[in-house]
């Protein structure tokens, strides 16, 4: 599905990622970790054709993502970003209904069937009742959800996620990466998302792609808790690994 | 809500032709509606009064609606550009680079031993050139530094920095160029010729047009421009076209009829408080009727107690400014 091919990313001198090879599949659910800093949000966005500056190759479904027109890439890859939007006066039904811009003409006249999509992409993260409300009187959670069902109404085959379960509660959290993982395994997506939650990643994902040092550890989540990268990164001298996801759970 | 839009869409057209209508009625002599009417229609009405409105009433009236249609949708687009509900022609300072054209051209010239022709071409080229030279300064630091607040205070900047300029050129101006240009700072909707008109009626139509074009492109900036892209958004052909469409809009009612402030950032507030919505689908039509009446509006209370129309559009626009920033500080608080 997507594939990096001898892919290099930085910033100025710094480089954040040097030479990866991998890929995330269809139907699979990824995490993408790593301490702040190390390049995960810089990841997401060279995938989403935002950053245009690294080296190697993103190839999506075979074709490299630097020859697809805007509109190309628009309808293979959805991006929900970690900015807190909110637009007054724009219900949600209609923020979702901007997700089918790919696909609507020039003045972006919605057809039947693309109401049909809005409708359904609004039902999948179960916000039904929130269509005709406006999402500046709503929560973290409930916005969330909303931008989450844009992504899906662009009907992509691949959807990212930079950290979206930074602002929402626990419960919400798990809700959320409950939500992205039926999305992955229902729709046949490929969802990828970056997050700080090593728990939730750990429990709910299939895979986890650790970034650590200008290194790309892409591994089944089995494969990762075997592998001791995690345990290298994350534990403190004051507190191991599996004091710390039972902390978090209790 | 189709409803409400399209009875506010019928109620908005049909006030705009009325005040269309009374503004040219009314002026140093009263005409009665039924013999506008008459006027306009080539009816039956004494030749003295098709006179005054045929020759001289209506190339103002045109004018105020015009730019009060032009200056609210420059307004609206510069905000959902920028994201910034403070946005607009006149905060930018893209009225006043504008304005810099303007000065550069009828005082400046004069200075270099050029004799500036008045030529309407020259006026609305140089104000071109200013407008677009600012939102490139504007977008290019924009691009940069994404606070709000940043941009607002450089259009600030701008606009004191050109009245500083405009100040030299004038202390070093020849009393004649000096008294044209002051006449024109004062914002004027009378004092466009039927030669400029010639100019002006095709500019703001292709700034509309591209409006138009441009609609879906700032729906999806409402979702700023990382969004907007990932959502398909060829985002330089957009951001060029509504400069050149914000340029003519906001350039050409600036050189012949002077600054007029408030009527771009406040118009697009209302429209969006009216309509209940941020589709631009309907808001750009929207904002071109809202601008449209309140400068017609403006016009009229101008003409009643002979003030200038930029007083008249700054009491009316102050309290929406003021409505949007109390607003906006309870959202964030």
């Amino acid at each position: 599905m997507i594939q990096l091919k001898d892919f290099s990313i930085g910033y100025g001198p710094r480089t954040l990622l040097r030479d990866v090879n991998t890929s995330f599949g269809k139907g699979q659910l990824t995490a993408l970790i790593g301490r702040n800093g190390s390049g995960k949000s810089t990841l997401l966005r060279a995938l989403a054709g935002l950053n245009r500056r690294y080296s190697g190759e993103i190839i999506l479904d075979g074709k490299d993502i630097r020859s697809l027109s805007p509109g190309g890439l628009a309808r293979s890859i959805a991006f929900v970003t970690t900015e807190r939007t909110r637009i007054p006066n724009l219900r949600c039904e209609d923020v979702v209904a901007i997700g089918r811009a790919p696909y609507t003409n020039w003045i972006g006249r919605m057809q039947e069937s693309d109401r049909q999509i809005v409708m359904d992409a609004i039902s999948a993260v179960g916000m039904e009742n929130y269509a005709r409300r406006t999402m500046d009187t709503m929560s973290d959670g409930e916005c969330q959800r909303i931008m989450i069902a844009r992504a899906l109404a662009q009907d992509t085959p691949a959807i990212l996620l930079d950290e979206p379960t930074s602002f929402l509660d626990l419960p919400n959290r798990y809700e959320l990466v409950s939500l992205l993982h039926s999305l992955a395994h229902d729709k046949g997506k490929c969802v990828l998302f970056s997050t700080h939650e090593l728990d939730v990643a750990l429990r709910k994902c299939d895979c986890i792609a650790l970034v650590d040092n200008g290194t790309l550890y892409n591994l089944t989540v089995s494969e990762m808790i075997q592998s001791g990268h995690i345990q290298r990164l994350f534990s403190s001298p004051n507190i191991s690994l599996e004091e710390m996801l039972w902390q978090k759970e209790k | 809500m189709r409803t409400r839009a399209s009875i506010l869409f019928t109620v908005l057209t049909a006030l705009t032709l009325f005040l269309f209508m009374l503004d040219l009625s009314v002026g140093s002599v009263a005409v009665p509606l039924r013999d506008v009417w008459a006027a306009l229609t080539g009816g039956d009405c004494p030749r003295t009064t098709a006179k005054i409105i045929l020759n001289i009433r209506l190339i103002k009236a045109v004018v105020a609606l015009l730019a009060g249609a032009a200056l609210s949708v420059s307004g609206l687009q510069m905000q959902t550009l920028f994201r910034n509900p403070l946005a607009g022609p006149y905060v930018l300072g893209i009225s006043s680079g504008a304005s810099l054209g303007v000065a550069l051209f009828i005082l400046g010239a004069p200075l270099f031993g050029m004799s500036a022709s008045f030529t309407s071409l020259g006026i609305a080229g140089a104000a071109w050139i200013g407008a677009a030279a600012v939102l490139i300064v504007i977008a290019a630091v924009g691009h940069r530094i994404k606070d709000i607040m940043v941009i607002l205070i450089l259009g600030m900047m701008f606009s004191s920095g050109v009245g500083a300029i405009v100040q030299i050129l004038q202390y070093l101006s020849k009393e004649e160029s000096l008294k044209a240009f002051v006449i024109w700072t004062m914002g004027s909707l009378g004092d466009v010729t039927v030669a400029q008109l010639y100019i002006l009626i095709p500019a703001v139509a292709a700034g509309l047009a591209l409006a138009v074009i441009t609609i879906k492109a700032l729906n999806l900036l409402l979702f700023g421009e990382e969004y907007a892209v990932t959502m398909g958004l060829d985002i330089r052909r957009s951001r060029s076209l509504l400069f050149l469409s914000t340029t003519l809009l906001a350039g050409t009612v600036t050189a012949f009829c002077g600054p007029i402030g408030f009527i771009g950032l406040a118009m697009p507030h209302v429209t969006r408080m009216l309509f209940d919505n941020s589709d631009h689908r309907i808001l750009v039509p929207g904002t071109v009727l809202t601008g449209a009446c309140v400068l017609l509006l403006c016009d009229l209370v101008s003409k009643l107690f002979t003030l200038p129309v930029n007083a008249i559009t700054a009491l009316l626009g102050i309290p929406v400014v003021v409505w949007v920033v109390l607003r906006n500080k309870s959202v964030t608080a």
